[in-house]
């Protein structure tokens, strides 16, 4: 934990008042974590060169865009081929319509979140380009119903 | 529904891997004026479709070293208000989303702790207690790999 020791308070001020509205301008942001302008950009520039504030990134709403499906699908994988992790998530990044990948320590080893226009095209994708993903067990899925929280916000 | 065109998809994409980009420097990637780059990012945020921008940051560096992904079953379907079990959870900080699902769960959470002893404690402080909660199923995130999707 040497890398923690590192951000310090004001530091961990900066990041949590950027985070609340990362599109804000440096006076504000200055203004709401009560350091200088000069201070906030500084230490904010030290933070990207340290890695530790890697970007930001658009978050885009597909249900406005007209992808009004959304499905979550936790995947088991057959552990007894070598490589079954790798070929899996390989195979699974050429599929557009899904958009996180994620694997796990735990009772599910990957999760798969898909995409799609409509339920028909839903069924179109998870038959001709999920169910042929390499090295399947098991899968269930979810459907999302409404994002509660959504943010993703570290409690800094 | 918005209907994109090819330019309004190359500034959504360009915009999902760095949303610090200016409207001139997003232009000038894409041959358009900076006022034109500019009122299309304007229309795109306006219908909603441009939904805000998230910080990138090194989690382990910042003292958060787990993620875990909890699957939740409320115990008491139509007795207790999924409201209330909503604003609850919601309010506790290391929660960082929470999904209504339907299938083998009700709720779907994202949750990020120092460590997992840490983990324990948010679990057991603070989720168990939560309004409702039957069976909690937990998931240790790994690894993560989010796709620019169909662009």
């Amino acid at each position: 934990m040497v890398k923690s020791m590192q951000v310090d308070d004001t530091d961990r001020r900066i990041l949590r008042h950027l985070q609340a509205d990362p599109a804000q301008s440096m006076a504000a942001l200055a203004r709401s974590a009560n350091v200088t302008e000069a201070t906030a950009s500084r230490r904010l520039e030290r933070l990207r060169q340290r890695g530790i504030l890697k970007g930001q990134q658009a978050v885009i709403d597909w249900r406005k865009l007209g992808w009004e499906v959304e499905v979550s699908l936790r995947v088991s994988l057959d552990k007894t081929h070598p490589h079954a992790f790798d070929e899996f998530s390989a195979a699974a990044r050429e599929v557009p319509e899904v958009i996180e990948i994620q694997s796990f320590l735990g009772r599910v080893d990957m999760r798969l979140q898909v995409i799609a226009r409509d339920m028909a095209h839903y069924q179109e994708v998870y038959r001709s380009r999920i169910l042929t993903l390499p090295h399947i067990s098991d899968i269930e899925a979810l459907m999302h119903i409404a994002e509660i929280k959504r943010g993703e916000t570290l409690p800094i | 529904m918005l209907t994109l065109d090819d330019t309004d998809r190359a500034i959504l994409r360009a915009l999902s891997q760095d949303a610090t980009l200016s409207a001139g420097a997003l232009g000038r990637q894409l041959g358009l004026s900076q006022p034109a780059t500019w009122r299309r990012i304007k229309a795109l945020t306006e219908s909603g479709a441009l939904a805000g921008r998230r910080l990138i940051l090194d989690h382990a560096a910042l003292g958060f070293g787990v993620t875990v992904f909890l699957g939740i079953t409320l115990a008491t379907k139509g007795r207790v208000s999924l409201e209330d079990f909503e604003r609850a959870v919601s309010a506790i900080p290391e929660v960082q989303t929470v999904q209504h699902v339907l299938g083998h769960y009700d709720y779907r959470l994202r949750v990020v702790a120092r460590d997992l002893p840490d983990f324990e404690r948010v679990l057991r402080r603070r989720i168990m207690t939560l309004p409702g909660v039957g069976n909690v199923d937990a998931n240790v995130l790994l690894s993560e790999d989010r796709r620019p999707g169909p662009l």
